[in-house]
C-alpha cells in the first residue's frame, strides 16, 4: 500500500505538471489580446505596448511560463491582468461557494440514487421499478439550466419560499441565508446527477443480484437484506465509486451553468469572466485549482475502491497505470 | 447578454474634444419626488449587470465602478447631472483667464474625506495627476492631456494652466474623482468625499455603501445601498420579482418588460441613453468612399421598423451621432430618412444601378446579428447584397478597430458627446472632412459655450448630410423599479447611478 501511495502521488504530480503546460499553451493559442481589455478605445500603439509590458504578455512564452511556475511553487496564483488584484484569495473565496454547493449536491444525489437504483434493479419487473428506470432515463436528458429555471419559477417566483438566486454578501457568516440560497441550486444539480447515478447503481445492482455469491448466501439462509448488506452492497459499490468520482469532478467543473442561473459567485462564474477578458492569470488559476481537485478526487476514488475491494490491492499495486 | 458596455470592445470612446458648461437639455432629472413619507433609514437594493473589475477608475475599474462609486462615494470638482448639465460640486467657484488658458478653482469649505482628513488643494492636484499618470487607464486621460501645470497657491485654491484652450475642460473634470492624496489600496478600498462610504465589496456578488455622517452636503435619503451583481438578465429580473432588489439600473431584455409593466408594484421608465447603434461604413473603402452610396444605404434602411423589432416601443430614432442629452442635439432624422425610391436613384447616380455586394462585420452578441439580418433584407430591396460576417468582440477590436480591415460594420457607441470623433480622420471609420475637423478643433477652442454649440451643430448636420455613418437608433435606458422607490436617475448618463436621492417607502 505504501508503495502504491508513492506511485500514485508521483502520478498526480506528473499529471499536474503536464496539465499546467497544456493549459498554459492552449490559453495562448486562443485568438485575442489581453491588452484589449486593458486599453480604452482610442489607445495609441504606445499605450497598448505599455499595457502588454505592464502585464508581461510581451515577454517570450517560456519566460512567462517559468515565471508562472515559480509563482505556483511559492503558492501564489499570480495577479489578475484586469483587476490587478491577486488571484489566490479570489479563487479561495469562490471555492467557499462552489465546494459546499458541489459536495451537498453530491451527497444528496447519492442519497437519492443508491436506494432508488437498488429498488429499480430489484423490483425491475414491477410497474414502479419500471417507472423509476423511466424517470431516471428522462432525467438524464434534462438540461440543468432548464431544471434550474423551473425550480426558480415554482419555489421562488410563485411560492416565494426560497430566494431566486444570489448569495449573501456576508457569505457563511450568515449561515442560514447562505444555506437558503444554496437549496435550489443544490437540488438542481442533485436531481440531474442522481438521474445518471441511478442508472449506474441499477446496473451494478443487477450484476450483483445475478451473482453466484448472492444466490449462495440466500441458499444458506440469509435474508435478502442481510445478504445484500453483507455481500451485495460492497461488490456493487466498486464500479459505482469510480462513476461517483467522475460525477463529482464533472459537477465541480460544470457548476458554471448552475452558478449563472442562480447568480452564485462561484468558481465557474470567475472562470467565465476570466475567459471573456483574456485574463490569463485568473483562467490559469481557476483551471489549475480545478485540475488539482479533479486529480485528488480520482485519487480518493481509487483509494476508496481499494479499501472496499481487497482484490484490487493485489492486482493493481504492482502495475503501472 | 450585452457584453460591450462592460468591456472595452464597445467603443467606449471618451467624448474627447467637445463640450460645455451650460448644457441645455429638455429631459427631466430623477423621477418625481416622492409624495408622502419615506423611510430615512431604508436599505436600497440595486441590481446591476456591471460589476467593477476593481474600485479604482484610473486602473481599469470599468463601467461598474462608475455606476457604483461615481457621485456616491467619490466626487469631482463638478458633477454631470442626469440630464447632462455640469454643476459645481467640490469646486465652490472657478474663474477662467481671458485667454482661456488658466483656470482658478476655489474649493468648497468643510469637506472631509471618509477617513476624516480635510479636503485641500493638494488632494485635487494629486487626483488630477493620478488621471494623467503614465500607468493611468482613465478613459478621460487623453482629454485632460491639455493640462500643462497644476499649482496650489493655498489650501483652497487650485490653479491649472492648459497648453491650449479647451472649453470641455470643466466638463471633463466632472469625471475626475477627488481622492485623498494619502489614500492607499484604492483598488479594494476608497477614501472619497461623497455621501456614502464603502461598507464592503464582495467580489462576484455585491458591493454595499453606508451613509456618511460627516458629509458636507445634504445627507443621503437612505441609510444603506447594496449593489447586487448579476451576469444573467433573467436572474436579475427574478431578483426584482422576488423583491431581492428594488431597482434594476439598466434593463437589457425588452421581452421581460411586460411582466413589470402590467404589475402595479413596479414602475418602468424609458430614459435617454447615450448609446447609439451604428452601421459604420469604412469611408475609405469602396464603394463607401462615395457619399451617394452612403446616403443611399442610409435611405434604404427603415430604422423605425428595426427599432420596433428590437426594442418594441422603446428607444429613439436619431439622425446623427448626437443623443438628446448632448447640448448640440438637433433632430436630424429627416436627413437621409427612409426612402427606397431615393435610395435607388442615388445608387444609379453613383454608378451602381444594379447594386453591389459588401461584407458586414457583425459582432456576435445582441442586437447586432438581428440588426444585420434586418439590414440584409432591407438592402436586398435596392439590389445590394450583404454578406454577414459574424465575429467576436475581440476580433472586432483587432480586425475593425485596430487594423481597419473592413468595409462596413455594426457597433454600439456608448458615450455622450462623442460626435467629435468625426473630426478625427484617423478614427476607425475613416471619415475625413477637413471642414469638419476644423470645426471640431475650433469648437474645443471656443470662448463661449454658445460658440461651441453652434460649431458642433454644424458638424452634426454636415456629418448627417454626408451620411458619415448610418445611425440606426438610440438605445432606450430602461429602469425598472419597485413602486415604493423614487428619486433614482432615469437617464443613467455614462453609467452614472446617483443613489443618494433614492427614497424608499416603508
Amino acid at each position: 500500500m505504501g508503495r502504491y501511495l508513492l506511485r500514485r502521488l508521483a502520478f498526480l504530480l506528473v499529471s499536474l505538471a503536464l496539465a499546467s503546460v497544456v493549459l498554459f499553451v492552449l490559453l495562448r493559442l486562443l485568438p485575442g489580446d489581453p491588452a484589449n481589455a486593458l486599453t480604452s478605445v482610442g489607445a495609441s500603439p504606445q499605450q497598448i505596448a505599455a499595457a502588454r509590458h505592464s502585464i508581461g504578455s510581451d515577454r517570450p512564452l517560456p519566460e512567462q511560463f517559468t515565471h508562472w511556475l515559480g509563482q505556483l511553487a511559492s503558492g501564489d496564483l499570480g495577479t489578475s491582468f484586469v483587476s490587478s488584484l491577486p488571484v489566490g484569495p479570489e479563487v479561495a473565496a469562490r471555492l467557499n461557494v462552489t465546494v459546499p454547493l458541489t459536495l451537498a449536491a453530491f451527497v444528496l444525489a447519492v442519497v437519492i440514487a443508491v436506494p432508488v437504483g437498488f429498488v429499480a434493479a430489484h423490483r425491475r419487473h414491477t410497474w414502479y421499478g419500471a417507472l423509476l428506470s423511466g424517470i431516471s432515463q428522462l432525467g438524464m436528458a434534462v438540461p440543468v439550466f432548464w431544471l434550474g429555471m423551473i425550480l426558480i419559477a415554482v419555489f421562488a417566483l410563485n411560492a416565494g419560499w426560497l430566494p431566486s438566486g444570489g448569495f449573501p454578501q456576508d457569505g457563511w457568516s450568515a449561515p442560514a441565508d447562505a444555506i437558503r440560497s444554496l437549496v435550489l441550486p443544490v437540488v438542481t444539480i442533485a436531481l440531474v446527477m442522481s438521474a445518471s447515478l441511478i442508472r449506474y447503481v441499477r446496473s451494478a445492482a443487477l450484476e450483483v443480484l445475478g451473482s453466484d455469491y448472492l444466490r449462495t448466501a440466500r441458499a444458506l439462509g440469509a435474508s435478502f437484506p442481510a445478504a445484500m448488506a453483507r455481500h451485495g452492497l460492497r461488490n456493487a459499490s466498486v464500479p459505482v465509486i469510480s462513476v461517483l468520482g467522475i460525477e463529482l469532478a464533472s459537477t465541480l467543473l460544470g457548476a458554471v451553468v448552475v452558478e449563472s442561473v442562480f447568480a452564485l459567485p462561484g468558481l465557474g462564474s470567475l472562470l467565465a469572466t476570466g475567459i471573456a477578458q483574456h485574463d490569463y492569470p485568473v483562467v490559469q488559476g481557476v483551471l489549475f485549482v480545478s485540475t488539482l481537485a479533479v486529480l485528488l478526487i480520482g485519487f480518493v476514488a481509487d483509494l476508496a475502491q481499494r479499501i472496499v475491494d481487497p482484490r484490487l490491492r493485489g492486482r493493481l499495486s504492482g502495475g503501472a497505470r | 447578454m450585452r457584453l460591450p458596455r462592460n468591456t472595452r470592445y464597445a467603443v467606449a470612446a471618451s467624448a474627447a474634444l467637445a463640450v460645455t458648461l451650460t448644457a441645455c437639455s429638455g429631459s427631466g432629472s430623477g423621477s418625481s419626488a416622492s409624495t408622502g413619507t419615506w423611510d430615512k433609514d431604508a436599505t436600497v437594493n440595486i441590481g446591476s449587470l456591471y460589476e467593477p473589475q476593481n474600485l479604482d477608475n484610473t486602473a481599469g475599474g470599468g463601467q461598474g465602478v462608475t455606476e457604483a462609486l461615481n457621485g456616491n462615494v467619490y466626487e469631482g470638482l463638478f458633477r454631470l447631472t442626469d440630464d447632462g448639465k455640469v454643476e459645481n460640486l467640490l469646486a465652490k467657484d472657478y474663474k477662467a483667464s481671458a485667454d482661456g488658458l488658466t483656470y482658478t478653482f476655489t474649493l468648497r469649505d468643510g469637506v472631509t474625506f471618509h477617513s476624516g482628513k480635510k479636503l485641500t488643494s493638494a488632494d485635487v492636484k494629486y487626483s488630477l495627476e493620478k488621471v494623467l499618470a503614465d500607468d493611468s487607464q482613465s478613459a478621460r486621460k487623453s482629454n485632460l492631456e491639455v493640462v500643462k501645470d497644476i499649482a496650489t497657491p493655498d489650501e483652497h485654491t487650485v490653479k491649472v494652466t492648459l497648453s491650449k484652450k479647451s472649453i470641455s475642460f470643466v466638463y471633463n473634470l466632472s469625471y475626475v474623482w477627488i481622492i485623498n492624496s494619502q489614500a492607499k489600496n484604492l483598488k479594494t478600498d476608497e477614501d472619497g468625499t461623497g455621501p456614502y462610504t464603502l461598507d464592503k465589496w464582495t467580489r462576484g456578488s455585491a458591493l454595499s455603501l453606508n451613509r456618511y455622517a460627516g458629509y458636507w452636503g445634504d445627507q443621503a435619503a437612505n441609510k444603506k445601498v447594496v449593489l447586487h451583481y448579476f451576469k444573467d438578465a433573467t436572474a436579475l429580473n427574478n431578483a426584482l420579482l422576488t423583491n431581492a432588489v428594488d431597482v434594476v439600473t439598466s434593463e437589457q431584455s425588452p421581452d421581460a418588460l411586460d411582466q413589470f409593466k402590467s404589475n402595479q408594484n413596479y414602475k418602468v421608465t424609458d430614459g435617454d441613453s447615450t448609446t447609439k447603434l451604428l452601421l459604420a461604413f469604412n469611408d475609405k473603402a469602396k464603394p463607401f468612399t462615395d457619399v451617394k452610396v452612403r446616403q443611399a444605404v442610409s435611405a434604404a434602411i427603415d430604422d423605425k421598423k428595426l427599432l420596433e423589432s428590437v426594442w418594441g416601443g422603446y428607444g429613439k430614432l436619431i439622425g446623427s451621432m448626437v443623443p438628446p442629452t448632448d447640448p448640440w442635439y438637433e433632430d436630424l432624422t429627416q436627413v437621409n430618412a427612409h426612402d427606397v425610391a431615393k435610395a435607388k436613384k442615388l445608387l444609379a447616380e453613383a454608378g451602381y444601378a444594379k447594386g453591389f455586394s459588401f461584407t458586414l462585420d457583425t459582432p456576435n452578441y445582441d442586437p447586432h446579428p438581428t440588426a444585420a439580418t434586418f439590414i440584409k433584407s432591407q438592402l436586398a430591396q435596392v439590389g445590394i447584397t450583404v454578406k454577414i460576417n459574424t465575429i467576436t468582440p475581440d476580433e472586432w477590436y483587432t480586425k475593425v478597430y485596430k487594423n481597419r480591415d473592413f468595409t462596413a460594420t455594426l457597433q454600439e457607441h456608448v458615450n455622450d458627446r462623442d460626435l467629435v470623433w468625426y473630426g478625427n480622420p484617423d478614427f476607425y471609420w475613416g471619415y475625413d472632412n477637413k471642414q469638419v475637423t476644423q470645426w471640431v478643433e475650433q469648437a474645443e477652442e471656443a470662448s463661449t459655450t454658445a460658440e461651441q454649440t453652434a460649431l458642433l451643430k454644424k458638424v452634426n448636420r454636415r456629418t448627417a448630410e454626408d451620411a458619415a455613418s448610418d445611425w440606426l437608433y438610440l438605445y432606450p435606458q430602461i429602469v425598472v423599479a419597485s413602486s415604493k422607490l423614487s428619486g433614482y436617475p432615469l437617464n443613467g448618463l455614462n453609467s452614472q447611478f446617483y443613489a443618494y436621492d433614492i427614497k424608499k417607502k416603508g
